[in-house]
């Protein structure tokens, strides 16, 4: 399996996530902004981080970035894009996934483990987790998912909305949202689910000795969907 | 015209004023002047501290460098080295405390990576004015986010960290940064420069008009102008930090540099002069070729700027390209501004004028050096506490009293704010007694911790400055590391003031006695003098930055109880020391008396037999006993594993308020199981060591006699909830 990670100026999951990657088994090449081809890859990730200083908005100028280009062809012509917290905020810029993530209804920093329910397997990246929800790992100080009406609608009728914040039992509801994000919103796909983007860092939490294991869940079965 | 009135102005005594003109055998113009000011204040010279620092263990064998690099290096085995400091930005972080927190944690990560470390982790110890101060919950509010702001965005976990609030602070708050970085031995870079005719390159962001003189402010005595000082607090960019730290690692991994120092206080002046200094060397500059900012900028001004984020580098002649490419890559400015020289001059030229021609030994060998008056303390009398005031007194109230204590209570409010899993290699949060990472890819993992008892200092400065160095100490035990070395931040009133300056001499002579009796050496620190508000001075407040290795991770010990029915030790005696002690202060109302005694003998042995007990793997949880005393510390550890324990008597005759709040050093608390107690024992008697019986773990509640118990719920209510109330209202 090839994974291609994308660094821009001010990214600093782009290590974490190559360490991951490799763990489970991709061969993966870190990219530089400023390339304008893509290495062959099964998976393209644009991870964490802090593109561009976050300057003017979050993602925003990331996503005008040269190899963005390349990046936009793989996903639309079907090639699987994730992108984790930073890597979120540069595919809604994109525009390849609906909506934005305002800053934090606290307006505070936060940095903690939290749950997330699957919302939807049938795609290539939740298919085959047997459990339903996982603990995963959030920093971030604009994850409060907001869209209009019409796009919520969208999502909704399309099965786009990938993981959901919730309790230690699997409950949505408010006390389990951390950032104020709509309807309780972490990840969301494009109508086709090969473009994934979310806010939670699975890469953070591939280690017994870290806050936990169930980023070891996502990315084994993200390797054996992809065999 | 520089005269004595504006040399007094630039914060110059009218002595030193004339040494300047003595030394030069002419009056300086106003950019040497602006140059001797910058570099002969308390800051940049350690004038009144030097004489006492000079004392302090600065030697191990684990030593690669101590004080008087960026930062100090130690060795953990297998080539890789902890570089790490520990540095004060308390005064604008109280004009600005956005920008001056996010500054001071920028300043500290360059000193680190100016020495070829990538950065692995940050701490900060933050002390405020007491809650009530109408000024307190801004502060606090935007000190965490500067922290957060800048150290977030560089993507270097926040693992640990110390806040404290008392009224000593009301007009001068604490905001002391500390990082840790990680480099290869042979790859160590420093600040002396070597070889002629070399080339000086600048790098980094431009120079601006931000933080001129911001050294100097930072020497004086806050009064009610200090709001003016405003435009003095520099302006911190993190995004373009990382590029700089990207950048210079890049060109670190090759052979280009010969020596490599960031521009921090007192900027370019004081960059190219400790350069030429440690080189024996002069240094020419040509200030046009510095990239500015803004426009119209006097040599003056380009040589005092704050500016953040810039480096100052003696490259190998040929190199110019090499490093040029790397920094243009990383969008970053780049320029030749000057060359190494014979003359041991700083020799500066502007507008093909030469503006500034000093000899560097003037600026640094003869800068002064003030033997100052100091008053030796007293150790207070013993305080007579009458038995008769616990008699309505209830241990569950006031243990929840003391666990939401602002001092004591979860910090979570605020380190929840900084990232500190970035980098994924974070094994121990923030919340522990140290903040411990891998050493990536290794079985190896580094544990720190920040510490400071100002309560104790202010009460007997010898004492408290011994204190703290083994509170650092037990800390680093108490999750199974080795201690190595410290770092230190010393945070004092005026030290033209007998009693501050002998509350800081004594301190420095307790931190040197405990470092060199438990051979934990001072690597590297600060000193930050005149702390205080027109006449009155904060407690004296060392904060010590501790560092410890474990060999391997998997053998980190945690706090958090783990099973039922095993049993809880108490390691080391406990005589019941309420003096100085939160129960004493919060619920006695009581704040006379000395500080508990430190008995390093009993220190020593204590820590170093928990370690071999960490290595027999006999060891399930443990902690330090601090603040509040043993049941403070046993109900931290039952809320962090969410067990409960039933509490035994001691079986000595001691009252139990003494026994449960006495704040006796040297002590720990750990977590056996019954089968091991025989073995432990034996070792335990064998290093004639006193322990106690503290209790057995239950499912749940504390029960401390049989009158009274108290479920982990309320425990964790009271200490979790205080501040997240406070930030909130």
């Amino acid at each position: 399996m090839n994974s291609s990670v994308i660094t821009f100026p001010g990214s600093n999951c782009d290590r974490d996530m190559h360490v991951a990657l490799k763990k489970f088994g991709f061969k993966n090449k870190m990219v530089w902004h400023n390339d304008v081809e893509l290495p062959k890859s099964d998976l393209v990730v644009l991870p964490g981080g802090f593109s561009y200083g976050d300057y003017l908005r979050c993602g925003s100028m990331a996503s005008k970035s040269k190899i963005m280009k390349s990046v936009i062809n793989f996903a639309n012509s079907g090639g699987l894009l994730m992108g984790i917290c930073n890597g979120f905020q540069i595919l809604t810029e994109t525009e390849l996934l609906p909506g934005i993530l305002l800053r934090n209804k606290h307006a505070e920093f936060i940095c903690k483990n939290v749950f997330v329910k699957i919302s939807d397997n049938k795609n290539s990246y939740f298919k085959n987790i047997k459990k339903k929800t996982l603990e995963l790992h959030i920093a971030h100080n604009e994850g409060n998912y907001f869209c209009s009406n019409e796009q919520m609608k969208e999502i909704e009728d399309h099965n786009q909305v990938a993981l959901l914040y919730c309790d230690k039992n699997g409950e949505i509801n408010e006390s389990s949202n951390p950032n104020g994000a709509s309807k309780n919103i972490a990840g969301i796909f494009n109508k086709k689910k090969n473009i994934l983007g979310m806010m939670p860092h699975p890469e953070r939490m591939v280690d017994v000795a870290l806050s936990g294991e169930d980023g070891s869940i996502f990315f084994k079965n993200l390797v054996n969907n992809l065999k | 015209m520089v005269n004595e009135k504006i040399a007094i102005d630039h914060g110059l005594k009218k002595e030193e004023y004339k040494k300047i003109c003595d030394l030069l055998k002419r009056t300086p113009n106003i950019t040497e002047l602006g140059i001797f000011s910058a570099m002969w204040n308390e800051h940049c010279s350690y004038k009144s501290s030097k004489l006492h620092l000079k004392n302090l263990p600065t030697k191990g064998k684990k030593v690669i460098q101590g004080p008087g690099e960026n930062a100090g290096v130690v060795d953990i085995g297998d080539d890789d080295a902890i570089v790490f400091k520990i540095e004060s930005h308390n005064h604008p972080s109280f004009i600005e405390p956005y920008q001056g927190a996010a500054t001071g944690v920028g300043g500290i990560l360059r000193d680190v990576f100016t020495m070829g470390a990538r950065p692995i982790a940050n701490l900060n110890s933050i002390h405020f004015g007491s809650p009530q101060h109408k000024k307190t919950k801004n502060l606090l509010r935007g000190v965490v986010h500067g922290i957060g702001g800048y150290g977030n965005c560089m993507g270097i976990p926040t693992i640990a960290g110390q806040t404290s609030f008392d009224e000593s602070y009301n007009g001068n708050i604490l905001v002391n940064a500390m990082t840790l970085g990680l480099v290869k031995k042979n790859k160590i870079f420093y600040s002396k420069a070597a070889g002629l005719n070399k080339p000086v390159i600048y790098v980094g962001s431009k120079t601006g008009r931000d933080g001129i003189h911001g050294a100097s402010m930072a020497s004086a005595i806050f009064d009610e102008k200090i709001e003016e000082k405003k435009p003095t607090v520099q302006v911190g960019d993190p995004f373009t930090e990382k590029l700089l730290l990207e950048a210079c690692l890049e060109l670190m991994a090759g052979d280009s540099i010969i020596s490599i120092q960031d521009m921090g206080a007192a900027g370019l002046t004081s960059s190219s002069i400790e350069m030429a200094s440690k080189g024996k060397l002069g240094i020419e500059i040509n200030l046009n070729k510095v990239p500015c900012r803004e426009l119209n900028m006097t040599p003056y001004e380009i040589m005092l700027s704050e500016s953040q984020e810039r480096m100052l580098i003696v490259l190998e002649s040929g190199k110019e390209n090499i490093a040029k490419k790397i920094f243009e890559k990383w969008n970053l400015d780049f320029a030749v501004i000057g060359k190494t020289t014979n003359s041991k001059k700083i020799q500066l030229y502007f507008n093909e004028e030469k503006v500034t021609d000093i000899p560097v030994d003037t600026l640094v060998e003869n800068a002064p050096m003030y033997d100052r008056k100091w008053k030796k303390s007293k150790l207070p009398k013993k305080n007579k506490i009458s038995k008769e005031e616990f008699k309505n007194l209830k241990i569950p109230n006031i243990l929840c009293k003391i666990l939401s204590n602002p001092n004591i209570c979860s910090k979570e409010w605020i380190w929840q704010q900084y990232d500190h899993t970035v980098m994924a290699d974070t094994i121990l949060k923030p919340g522990s007694d140290a903040g411990v990472v891998r050493v990536h890819g290794t079985n190896k993992a580094v544990a720190s911790t920040v510490d400071s008892s100002a309560g104790y200092c202010y009460a007997h400065p010898l004492t408290g400055g011994k204190q703290i160095v083994c509170e650092s100490w037990r800390n680093l035990i108490s999750v199974g590391a080795d201690p190595i070395a410290i770092t230190n931040c010393l945070n004092f009133g005026n030290p033209e003031n007998e009693e501050n300056m002998g509350e800081f001499v004594e301190c420095v002579q307790g931190i040197g006695q405990a470092c060199e009796y438990l051979d934990f050496p001072v690597v590297s620190g600060n000193v930050s003098f005149y702390n205080q508000t027109k006449d009155k001075g904060i407690k004296p407040t060392p904060s010590i930055g501790g560092v410890g290795l474990i060999q391997d991770y998997k053998k980190m010990i945690t706090m958090g109880l783990k099973n039922i029915d095993n049993i809880v030790l108490v390691i080391g005696k406990t005589e019941g020391h309420l003096d100085q002690s939160v129960f004493a202060k919060d619920i006695l109302n009581q704040k006379k008396g000395p500080p508990p005694e430190i008995n390093l003998f009993n220190e020593k042995n204590n820590g170093e037999t928990i370690l071999n007990l960490i290595k027999k793997n006999y060891i399930k949880s443990a902690h330090d006993v601090s603040l509040g005393g043993i049941i403070t510390a046993i109900a931290k550890m039952c809320i962090n594993g969410n067990k409960g324990i039933k509490l035994k008597k001691p079986n000595y005759l001691i009252h139990q308020f003494e026994y449960l709040f006495g704040e006796d050093q040297g002590r720990y608390i750990i977590e056996i199981e019954k089968d091991n107690f025989d073995k432990i024992k034996e070792i335990l008697t064998k290093s004639s060591i006193h322990y106690d019986v503290l209790g057995i773990v239950t499912e749940k509640d504390i029960i401390i006699d049989n009158k009274s118990k108290v479920t982990i719920d309320e425990l964790n209510e009271s200490n979790k909830t205080w501040l997240i109330k406070y930030m909130s209202n």
